[in-house]
């Protein structure tokens, strides 16, 4: 339990990874496997940005000393890792496109098979 | 002072050129074409600078925005990297010129969305090769992939329901690399490749890491389709324009190899992925099993392009074979079947496409005769078939003797065995092909048909196509009579320490 419970964000991550994969397998509407797909996304992002946590009242890195001032008046340890959190811009960013590309293929298998059903469209192909 | 910043120019000019192109678009579908040629030439000549500057004074480590690494993102460019980089910029050319035709016909109404696509894939797959910074190379495979996803997307009335599933297993190949880095990250609290390197040795014996590791193999496995994670690949690739299949099939696997062996051997050290886990073992076995399937598969195939497909299949396991018996014969012909397979692969492909522009042939049937039709297509395709089987004097003899010599040397029989056996059935894969097109009679080939007269009349692919495939061609005759001197320039220097 205390193993669970100390390690509860990967678990988390885990777990949400797990639904999407769920999604993506065992759904047959292509909108439900671009969701699934998003959710396998957010998860990793999730697990990122918990990595840059820190225990203690940690808080946001800014410069408390205000400018001008040649004094760093907060120190490392004080504030959380940001480097993560601007990795998932970038990986945000990523998803998106990702996203926008699949939905414009969906709408383009809708107006030539007139659904968004797998096997409906497996059907029409035979 | 230019040639300091080449690095950067390769990437950036690109970047910017596909901007243009497609605000050039807006007004006229004319400059496109030559826009992308611009940016693809200039991208072409700062590759061979690059190759040329690391051929004399070794490793180049380049700063980008002046940043010091491992803060900043680095690009380390050794010698791997500049002759991936020559191959992919090189492809790249002779695509684009060959695409003019090809695509007037086939997406007539998508000229600058289709060149500002390409520009930028060919931007992702040189910012991989070319980068120094693990997280960097993840956001230039999406970049690459992403506009490969939308390129496969124009093909036929198939091409989208492939496009999605290949987008669907794509993104998630490239979400493990991207877990892989982050549980890499945790572990030791950086992103460049070079300071991993020094790092990690300390942390081999962790669970994280050996999750990681796992999360890379199985990411990369997916984007270079390596069996059995290949089922998007012929899908994709049999349903996409002419050009798209030509060009993704002749480099984006390969640059998925490329990935692996950096991963492997420059990131982890080879004592991690040989001695203390079994890696390439296992993906030794795999990769024999990859090239029978792939060849098997392909006897199985009325549909040219998706038979070209399945050799894509054991072509992946032919170069993954070679860095898994983890020798230096074997490793050098992996790296020299790179090379030679992006050539044999856009040159097939490209025929393919200029027989499908001429007269709409698909299948292994329609192919009856054509060497009447259009002979120098016809003999064109015949030098790549021989190259793929491995007939010397082309190319592919080459670097298949080299894997062989490699399993050999490792006294592991039954891969050099599997080796022999995969030539033997691409051999009945072509010959099929080429007997239909050479040997069948005229007269036979149109019992079917009512044409009578279109059969025998001499009807070649235009110029724009034929100057691409001859060069292609040239490339493998010539790659097979330099291959030595190819090897003693540039591969040598390759195989990693302690092979």
């Amino acid at each position: 339990m205390e193993f669970i419970i100390s390690k509860y964000n990967y678990w988390m991550y885990i777990v949400l990874m797990m639904i999407g994969f769920y999604a993506m397998i065992a759904k047959k509407n292509l909108v439900k496997k671009l969701l699934g797909l998003n959710i396998f996304q957010w998860a990793i992002i999730l697990f990122y940005v918990s990595i840059g946590v820190k225990k203690g009242g940690a808080t946001i890195p800014i410069i408390a000393g205000g400018h001008g001032e040649m004094v760093h008046a907060v120190s490392a340890a004080q504030y959380l890792n940001p480097l993560p959190h601007v990795l998932m811009l970038t990986a945000i960013v990523v998803g998106v496109s990702t996203t926008g590309v699949a939905l414009a293929l969906i709408i383009l298998i809708y107006r030539r098979f007139g659904t968004v059903e797998e096997d409906e469209i497996l059907e029409a192909l035979k | 002072m230019m040639t300091e910043h080449l690095p950067a120019i390769i990437i950036v000019f690109p970047l910017i050129m596909a901007f243009l192109i497609n605000v050039a678009g807006w007004w006229s579908k004319k400059p496109c074409f030559y826009m992308a040629l611009l940016a693809v030439t200039v991208s072409f000549l700062a590759s061979l600078g690059i190759l040329n500057t690391v051929l004399q004074s070794g490793t180049i480590s380049y700063r980008f925005g002046g940043w010091e690494p491992p803060w900043g993102i680095e690009y380390l460019i050794d010698h791997l990297n500049a002759f991936m980089l020559v191959i992919v910029s090189g492809i790249t050319l002779v695509t684009v010129l060959y695409s003019k035709k090809s695509i007037e016909q086939e997406l007539p109404q998508k000229v600058p969305q289709f060149y500002t696509l390409f520009t930028l894939l060919m931007m992702g797959l040189l910012g991989i090769t070319i980068t120094g910074d693990a997280f960097n190379l993840y956001v230039l495979l999406e970049i690459a992939s992403i506009t490969g996803y939308a390129l496969i997307g124009l093909g036929d009335e198939k091409a989208p329901l492939a496009s999605f599933n290949y987008l669907i297993i794509g993104t998630i190949g490239a979400c493990f690399y991207l877990l892989g880095v982050g549980y890499l990250y945790i572990m030791t609290g950086t992103l460049n490749m070079a300071d991993l390197a020094q790092r990690l040795p300390a942390l081999y014996s962790s669970n994280a890491i050996m999750a990681a590791f796992a999360f890379f193999m199985v990411g990369i496995a997916i984007k270079m389709a390596f069996f059995p994670l290949h089922v998007w690949l012929p899908d994709a690739y049999s349903h996409a324009p002419s050009t798209v299949s030509a060009y993704v099939a002749s480099t984006m696997t390969k640059v998925g190899a490329y990935v692996m062996i950096r991963i492997m051997f420059t990131v982890f050290e080879p004592s991690f992925s040989i001695q203390l886990h079994p890696v390439t073992a296992i993906f030794g076995w795999v990769a024999a099993a990859a090239m029978m399937y792939g060849c098997i598969l392909a006897v199985a195939q009325n549909d040219l392009k998706r038979m070209l497909c399945y050799i894509i299949i054991a072509e992946v396991g032919y170069i993954v074979l070679g860095v898994s018996v983890a020798n230096r014969m074997g490793f050098t012909g992996a790296v020299l079947h790179i090379l030679n397979d992006a050539f044999m692969m856009a040159c097939l492909f490209m025929v393919v496409g200029a027989v499908y522009y001429k007269t709409g042939a698909k299948t292994i049937v329609d192919y009856r005769g054509m060497f009447r039709k259009m002979p120098f297509t016809s003999a064109s395709f015949a030098i790549g078939a021989l190259s793929v089987i491995g007939v010397p004097p082309t190319c592919g003899f080459f670097s298949k003797w080299y894997l062989v010599l490699g399993a050999i040397d490792a006294r592991q029989w039954f891969f050099a065995a599997a080796l022999l056996l995969s030539s033997l059935l691409s051999a009945v894969v072509f010959f099929r092909i080429l007997q239909h097109m050479f040997f069948v009679p005229v007269e036979s080939a149109h019992k079917h048909g009512n044409d009578e007269a279109a059969g025998l009349k001499r009807d070649e692919a235009p110029a724009s196509m034929l100057i691409p495939i001859f060069i292609t061609v040239a490339g493998i005759l010539l790659l097979g009579a330099f291959s030595g001197r190819i090897i003693s320039t540039v591969i040598q220097f390759t195989v990693p320490e302690g092979f």
